[in-house]
């Protein structure tokens, strides 16, 4: 379709009025404790958006006309408006496709998503086997998503996603994921792990080989024609040839994040305070943390290649994964710790990874959830989801980011619960 | 269909799949698809000299591909 010279991508490259698509992270709770969760979900935050607030956010999205939204969490159909958030957006043409562990997808819950055109749904599994998966995302999680896509299927939704993050335990498996996609009449989509909230605690021992990462290009060179990606693989370019897709960090330019207290990041790998942009409960709302924050204007300036700017290899991979990058520790105008040339490793060996920047919050479990990945159905009576107080420190959203605190204690002590306990009066405003 | 600095963005619910149209001319192109008689006369019409007209038959071509934009079931 092209009739002008000029390539989109340098278009994108200086954003756009209006996401294409952007994460919305509904909730942090969650029944299960996935190792590597990037917004490091397990309990629910307090300060978590209203239902009359989601459906603000809703309708300047559709005033902006955003396609669509991938909502996830967390697992987002914990929260008891769920349902009703959906038909909310779908009613105000904003598509949802949501990411679930399964945990819902009952038989009658499949046959209503299989009837609505604007709802896609995309199951989370990090194993094509049980063994793989449960070492990662938790006991019983890989029945839990394989009930939940035998449902959809046989409630006739054609095309849901099975969305994976590859590792270095199933790169070897992805024929037998894209086998598993095949008999469920679902689609593969696999993502790149990286290092951003609890995945930045297990990213060393977890992250594909550097021969694994040559396997995963040329199996999607050779086979990825029908696999999604989420474009998340572009430091892959660098071998010699770009994937289909944007092949370029649309972070604050062409996608964002809003967290389930409202925050907007630049992308969901990125939640921290680094790359906050700002609030939807701020006077403006999304649109104007979206068109006119300092961060996101900042993004959308051209970028430095800085130590990779003489790489031949620049052009095509563009330096990589800012958050890849950030929570590894190296400069965001250096490579990208997987770099295919190498140079990432080289870095990261310079690199204290001591003095890697941590994620801003973690709504982690304090202990393993009770129910583990039980199933609706298997058993009745609420979903195990822990609440607690506002943390003292650290998560708090943005009263706590803007008194300037990013690390603290978080209570866990019952008598340390006091809605003050823990809070200094922060050293400067603003 | 979203107008951009560039053209448009197009997303279709059914296929779930974007489209892009890299020039506002071909935006003006397809908003008035219906109106027109022809692809022929809408291109004309929003001033595609002969020697674009490949490039456009070809865009559209690739939008009806797409399923982005179909023909007429009657008129």
């Amino acid at each position: 379709m092209t009739v002008t010279a000029a390539p989109l991508v340098e278009e994108f490259q200086y954003g756009l009025d209006a996401p294409i698509c952007l994460t919305w992270e509904l909730t942090y709770a969650c029944n299960l404790s996935c190792v590597h969760c990037l917004s490091s979900s397990g309990r629910r935050d307090p300060a978590e958006l209203s239902t009359a607030e989601c459906k603000r956010v809703i309708d300047e999205l559709e005033r902006m006309q955003v396609f669509y939204v991938n909502i996830g969490g967390g697992e987002p159909t914990v929260r008891p408006d769920f349902w009703e958030l959906v038909d909310y957006a779908t009613a105000h043409h904003v598509g949802v496709k949501f990411s679930t562990n399964g945990l819902r997808i009952t038989p009658e819950v499949a046959r209503e998503l299989a009837a609505s055109d604007y709802i896609d749904v995309q199951i989370s599994l990090d194993g094509a086997t049980a063994e793989v998966n449960d070492a990662v995302r938790g006991p019983g999680s890989f029945a839990l998503a394989l009930r939940a896509m035998r449902n959809l299927a046989e409630a006739g939704f054609a095309g849901f996603k099975i969305s994976v993050v590859m590792t270095r335990h199933n790169v070897s498996q992805l024929d037998a994921f894209k086998a598993l996609a095949d008999e469920f009449g679902a689609q593969l989509r696999i993502t790149r792990l990286r290092p951003s909230g609890r995945g930045a605690d297990v990213w060393d021992e977890l992250h594909p080989t550097a021969g694994q990462q040559r396997e995963l290009y040329d199996w999607l060179v050779a086979r990825g024609e029908k696999v999604l990606t989420g474009d998340s693989f572009f430091h892959l370019a660098g071998y010699g040839g770009g994937l289909p897709g944007l092949n370029m960090c649309g972070a604050g330019r062409v996608v964002c994040l809003i967290d389930p207290v409202g925050d907007v990041y630049a992308c969901p790998f990125a939640i921290h305070d680094a790359f906050l942009a700002g609030n939807v409960r701020g006077a403006g709302g999304f649109a104007e943390v979206w068109r006119s924050s300092e961060l996101f204007t900042d993004l959308r300036q051209p970028q430095s290649g800085g130590a990779c700017a003489s790489c031949s290899a620049f052009d095509a991979c563009q330096g990589g994964c800012m958050a890849a990058k950030f929570f590894t520790g190296l400069p965001l105008d250096g490579p990208d710790p997987e770099c295919v040339r190498g140079f990432g490793e080289h870095a990261l060996a310079a690199v204290d990874a001591a003095g890697a920047p941590r994620p801003s919050g973690d709504h982690s479990h304090r202990r393993a959830p009770a129910a583990g990945a039980r199933a609706v159905g298997q058993r009745r009576g609420p979903v195990p989801v822990s609440i607690g107080s506002r943390p003292a420190d650290g998560d708090g959203g943005v009263l706590a980011r803007k008194a300037g605190r990013s690390s603290g204690i978080i209570p866990d002590h019952a008598c340390d619960q006091n809605p003050l306990a823990g809070f200094r009066p922060p050293a400067t405003a603003g | 269909m979203r107008p951009e600095r560039f053209g448009a963005l197009l997303y279709h619910f059914g296929t779930r799949r974007l489209s892009f149209l890299k020039s506002p001319a071909l935006l003006t192109v397809v908003t008035s698809l219906g109106a027109e008689p022809t692809a022929r006369a809408a291109c004309v019409n929003a001033g595609i000299g002969p020697a674009e007209l490949p490039a456009y038959r070809q865009a559209l071509a690739t939008l009806a591909a797409s399923q982005m934009i179909c023909g007429r079931t009657a008129s």
